[in-house]
């Protein structure tokens, strides 16, 4: 298994969070997630302006396998997407932690059940892998 | 955890993602299923499928018990090594199984099935056998590879000594012989050309580790699959089962209704149901739209509901999804499927959708 990125926080549901310095949270799938999913051939994602809740759908992540939810891990608005997964879903394969990132979300309440990446991996450990 | 072929340490070895597969604990893919799918489409692949069921049929009823037992006439079949595929129906014109028989001899005939089916085809094939003088010998002892893709025969021949060359490049689709204890078939399931080999196993790791020296790719379970859906050719226990009659998958060229006379298992119901069209048919379908086709996704026709995928999938030679569905007989004009809550547009099209790495379908004419 790769290092984990320390500069990131995660969730149970294998995705990460990136706080950015005006704010916003930038959010992405793991890269346990895009091995686990297989090849990536379609994402649906969200749109700019979109309130969501945390536990949300915020994007659909279709690989050759099965299509797969990834669940807002905060609630808040929609700032920015990431356009050129539209064409090119295989970045989140090549790159989650980087070009494969999926919305920024700017928190409209506190976050809660993340965990740092020493507790991720601790996570990943315990699911046997 | 599932059964292990002889190969799972070198699947692991090749950084392979295990999966369980009718009970076989197979690689679904390497590092990328796309990348495999291309490698088999351009260059050479192989695939270790050796948690499929091969079964020799033995004894001087075989040929009058397999004409009896299968929808296809193995008496089409007089050459040593010749292949047929053919459905194994019930007394109801259902597929109990669909599988490929070989020829050595008029008193031995070897089955190749589902892995997934084995325990039932087993008692099916005892069942009837029973009153023929036959002997029904499973061989677990066989291992089995499919080297795939156009370069795959080429690279093969190397692997093999000179004398056995010339035989291999003169063996025609669907024809096999025998090299000491190998038994080598020019099929497959991908729409490529390629050969299957069949080996005892102690014998396939050395033949695996040779393929790879010589530059097949591994591939997966995961490439298999959206291979043998841009070829046309179905997966049993998805496209059809013991309810789906073969001309309700796309499969009514394997019936031999000639001669006449010939009582195959299934034959007068499913003659009785062809005849009164009391029946559904299979088509290809394209999305029109982003999004990917998947398993029992409803299929729309005419604003209602009636009909489903059977698989579904995208296709990396295509760029696009495609599937296969069961829909009624009767004309139509608009045909959508429902992907997650929305309706889609689909265009229906004649399989295969790929065929020796060439699109036969033309995306710009179908919009």
């Amino acid at each position: 298994m790769n290092d984990l990125p320390g500069d990131l926080y995660y969730t149970n549901e294998h995705e990460w969070l990136r706080k950015e310095e005006d704010g916003s949270i930038t959010v992405g799938i793991t890269d346990y997630a895009q091995a686990a999913l297989g090849d990536l051939v379609y994402v649906e994602i969200p749109e700019i302006g979109q309130n969501i809740d945390a536990g949300g759908e915020m994007a659909v992540v279709e690989s050759v396998k099965a299509a797969s939810d990834v669940y807002s891990p905060l609630s808040g608005k929609i700032t920015n997407v990431n356009e050129n997964l539209a064409n090119e879903p295989q970045i989140i394969n090549l790159d989650p932690y980087g070009e494969g990132w999926i919305a920024c979300i700017f928190p409209s309440d506190e976050i809660n059940n993340v965990m740092n990446a020493d507790e991720y991996q601790q996570f990943l450990d315990d699911l046997g892998e | 955890m599932g059964t292990r072929t002889q190969l799972y340490d070198q699947h692991i070895l090749a950084g392979a993602r295990m999966t369980n597969f009718g009970g076989w604990e197979m690689p679904i893919h390497y590092g990328s299923q796309i990348s495999e799918h291309y490698a088999v489409r351009n260059d050479a692949g192989i695939f270790d499928v050796s948690h499929m069921t091969v079964i020799d049929i033995e004894g001087s009823d075989a040929l009058v018990f397999l004409k009896y037992l299968l929808a296809n006439d193995v008496s089409k079949l007089t050459n040593i090594g010749r292949a047929l595929y053919t459905c194994m129906l019930n007394q109801d014109g259902g597929v109990i199984d669909d599988l490929i028989v070989y020829f050595f001899d008029t008193n031995i005939y070897r089955l190749v099935v589902n892995a997934a089916t084995r325990e039932k085809d087993m008692k099916w094939i005892m069942s009837n056998g029973s009153q023929f003088n036959i002997t029904v010998n499973e061989r677990p002892n066989i291992s089995m590879v499919a080297l795939q893709g156009p370069n795959a025969r080429d690279l093969a021949l190397s692997m093999f000594p000179e004398d056995y060359e010339a035989l291999l490049s003169d063996l025609q689709p669907f024809s096999g012989i025998n090299y000491e204890d190998i038994f080598v078939t020019r099929t497959g399931y991908t729409g490529e050309d390629g050969l299957e080999i069949m080996l005892p196993t102690g014998h396939i790791e050395q033949f695996w580790k040779e393929s790879l020296s010589v530059g097949f790719q591994p591939c997966g379970l995961g490439a298999r699959d959206t291979l043998r859906l841009e070829a046309g050719m179905n997966l049993y226990g998805s496209d059809m089962d013991e309810s789906t009659l073969p001309i309700e998958a796309g499969l009514g060229w394997t019936i031999s209704w000639q001669p006449e006379n010939r009582d195959f298992i299934g034959r007068s119901k499913l003659m009785e149901r062809k005849i009164a069209q009391d029946h559904n048919r299979q088509c290809g379908l394209v999305l029109m739209e982003k999004g990917v086709l998947r398993n029992n996704q409803k299929v729309v026709i005419d604003g209602i509901e009636q009909g489903k995928i059977t698989s579904g999938g995208y296709s990396p030679t295509l760029e696009c999804s495609i599937g296969f569905a069961r829909i009624p007989m009767s004309d139509f004009n608009k045909v959508s499927v429902e992907v997650r809550g929305n309706i889609l547009e689909v265009r229906v099209v004649k399989l295969p959708f790929v065929r020796h790495n060439k699109a036969l379908i033309n995306l710009k004419m179908l919009r």
